[in-house]
């Protein structure tokens, strides 16, 4: 789950992450009004959306009086930004961070990342702040540093310390840096962090380590003890129809394609995208209906696939295993007949009582078409949207 | 004969007496699996279809000389789950829950560092060995007992594998269902390690997807020790960058873990890598006809 940058300094702070005082506003008058309370000559007028690459797209602003303030908080109001992670449809900004200008002398970058191959937690610093780190890793590779973290220990002092000098920060504010990198550290375990990003972290004209950007993304698995979290979701900054879908427990993805997918296992709907873009077509979505696709659920994602309107036709994609092929069947004619479904319909199904479940779909006098294998299936739905 | 399960091995259910923990106990009895005790701290002392009931994993273990465990248990306390499992020295642990913390994951591996236990999951459909011994969520009757291990990142495809090599005349020595959390227990590498051992697995099926480069250390160990023709298939060619799959592992981040740089690292390595998920099977038969093997390992 993604969070707002104004909401992940809140929760750094919390854990004593200096970063620079700052309101959020939702309108323009409270954007001038934070602006009054900041009391600084010069404030940062910064687009709140999730995504990276706001600065490139125009969506950070330095304002140096209230007019100016008010003047940039009406531009990015409202604005679509189209940073290289919105994709080009962009998104509209709706907040607006109001942040005190500071006196910056050198950009730094520190993350947070779970580590899969050593099972760990590691923290990579950088002194190329304020570029990507994935542009540090591809054109400078040695000029990233790295802390593999050991659970029982957390982040040791001398590993900060040891990291800190490695990015070159200046000699006599490395405990200050060290400070900030345990604290992080701190944050991101307690609020079970899957990436923490400080991008730049910045060291300031009167000698602070502080966080000018922060980027904290959670671990969807572990929301179920962090309501504080959850309550920070903004679902303006979510696909409508993942939303719905994962209120059905159903795990859904929305692509650009024409072909509506819904399959049991993530594994078989990532692939089942993959077989119908190998034949020619565009899937429209990743749907994943789970191991025990009950008939509602069947029909809940039908509903979901076809709120998108460039589908134009649905591939069912079905092993039945501890599920049994009669009861998708099942499910499948219900739901088709539920939403009088008018769109081509292919049905691959396989695994326990497929005969049973092939018949019932025949014999259901709806316009189903049913597949002999996956490669059938997905040929006969990619010649029949096109 | 196998690797990890067989007809020796002698499991215990952790949450026997939760719904999904039980509808899976009841199959794996009826497939043959010596299912010899559960855990349910708090129903210590009960029987459930006749299988005796603990508190402990630890009392369990003595009572009936367990050898492995399976863990049905929800998320919030799965990752205790493994490590009762762990401290009772069980040899294999396999963990189906689906939903488990990674950070707890983490702990979870520095815990188990210097054990004797093998870990198999989180998020994962379990271990069988056909006709010999089911522990997991899979439909035990697609396996035929044979020559060919299965190796995956993913339940549903894992199934796809085995009724494609099932269909074709080619049995399974052991399906290892791996998992699809970032973190998790035995990797690609540990379980190809086995299959390269054990002397009645003849090739394998390695199923990966995106996230993550298991699947390119797979490949370069494969390349460098791997005595057995390995078949590979990758899930996710069209998955959008910074979307998490379905699966948690399932994510291409900062342009890492595409399934063509892992397509490409396999090919690079010798590894024919099936096209579409639909020909895994006519893959595999088609490498075997080149090493002069699917008589061998075809299914009398």
């Amino acid at each position: 789950m993604n969070i707002h940058e104004y909401q992940g300094k809140e929760i750094l702070k919390q854990y004593g992450v200096k970063v620079p005082e700052g309101r959020v506003a939702f309108t323009v008058d409270e954007a001038v009004e934070a602006a009054k309370e900041l009391g600084t000559e010069v404030v940062v007028v910064k687009a709140q959306i999730h995504a990276g690459g706001r600065g490139k797209a125009g969506g950070v602003k330095v304002a140096k009086n209230l007019d100016e303030v008010r003047k940039y908080a009406q531009e990015l109001l409202g604005k679509v930004l189209v940073t290289h992670q919105t994709g080009p449809e962009g998104k509209e900004v709706k907040r607006l961070l109001i942040e005190q200008g500071c006196d910056i002398k050198k950009e730094y970058y520190v993350g947070l990342v779970v580590d899969r191959s050593t099972g760990r937690v590691v923290m990579m610093g950088s002194e190329e702040g304020g570029t990507e780190i994935e542009e540090v890793a591809a054109k400078t590779p040695e000029k990233i540093f790295k802390e593999v973290i050991d659970p029982l220990t957390g982040l040791n002092a001398f590993q900060a310390r040891r990291l800190a000098y490695n990015i070159n920060i200046p000699k006599e504010l490395v405990n200050k840096a060290a400070n900030f990198m345990m604290s992080l550290y701190k944050a991101f375990v307690d609020k079970d962090c899957s990436i923490a990003e400080i991008n730049p972290l910045v060291v300031t004209g009167d000698g602070e380590v502080m966080a000018l950007d922060a980027k904290l993304n959670f671990d969807s698995n572990a929301l179920f003890r962090h309501p504080e979290i959850v309550a920070l979701r903004d679902l303006d900054e979510e696909d409508e129809k993942e939303i719905e879908a994962s209120k059905y427990g159903l795990s859904y993805i929305a692509l650009d394609g024409n072909i509506g997918c819904m399959v049991n296992g993530a594994g078989l709907a990532m692939s089942t995208m993959d077989i119908v873009k190998f034949y020619g077509g565009e899937p429209a979505n990743f749907l994943d209906v789970g191991g025990g696709a009950t008939e509602e659920k069947v029909t809940e994602a039908f509903k979901i696939i076809l709120r998108d309107k460039n589908v134009k036709g649905i591939f069912v994609n079905i092993f039945g295993g501890i599920m049994r092929c009669d009861v998708i069947a099942n499910g499948i004619i219900n739901a088709a007949k539920q939403i009088k479904l008018d769109k081509p319909l292919v049905v691959r199904l396989e695994g326990t009582n497929v005969d049973l479940g092939k018949k019932l779909l025949s014999e259901s006098g709806l316009n189903i078409i049913a597949a002999d294998s996956m490669a059938d299936g997905a040929q006969k739905i990619v010649s029949l949207v096109k | 004969m196998s690797i990890l399960v067989d007809k020796n091995t002698k499991v215990i259910t952790q949450g026997i007496t939760g719904a999904t923990g039980l509808f899976h106990t009841r199959a794996a009895v009826e497939y043959g699996t010596q299912v010899v005790g559960g855990v349910t701290p708090g129903k210590g002392g009960t029987e459930i279809d006749g299988i005796p009931v603990f508190n402990t994993v630890k009392e369990a273990v003595e009572k009936t000389g367990a050898n492995a465990s399976v863990i049905y248990v929800a998320p919030p306390f799965a990752a205790d789950a493994i490590m009762e499992a762990v401290d009772a020295e069980l040899d294999l642990v396999i963990c189906i829950t689906e939903g488990i913390p990674v950070l707890d994951m983490v702990k979870v591996k520095r815990y188990m560092e210097g054990k004797k236990t093998k870990l198999i999951g989180p998020n994962c459909p379990g271990v069988i060995t056909p006709g010999q011994c089911k522990i997991g969520i899979m439909p035990g009757y697609i396996h035929t007992p044979g020559k060919v291990g299965i190796v995956s990142r993913s339940g549903t495809l894992t199934y796809e594998a085995v009724h494609q090599t099932t269909t074709r005349g080619i049995g399974q020595s052991t399906a290892v269902g791996i998992g699809g959390d970032p973190v998790k227990g035995m990797e690609f590498i540990d379980v190809l390690k086995l299959f390269n051992e054990d002397p009645d697995t003849e090739a394998v099926i390695m199923i990966g997807e995106i996230g993550g480069t298991a699947e390119e250390e797979a490949a370069e160990w494969i390349a460098a020790n791997m005595k057995k023709p390995v078949v590979a298939f990758i899930g996710g060619q069209t998955a959008p960058p910074g979307k998490r799959m379905g699966h948690a592992g399932a994510i291409i981040s900062g342009g890492k873990g595409t399934a063509a740089e892992k397509i490409a690292k396999l090919e690079s390595c010798g590894i024919r890598v099936a096209k579409t998920p639909a020909v895994i099977g006519e893959t595999l038969v088609e490498v075997l006809k080149e090493r002069g093997l699917l008589d061998k390992v075809m299914t009398k």
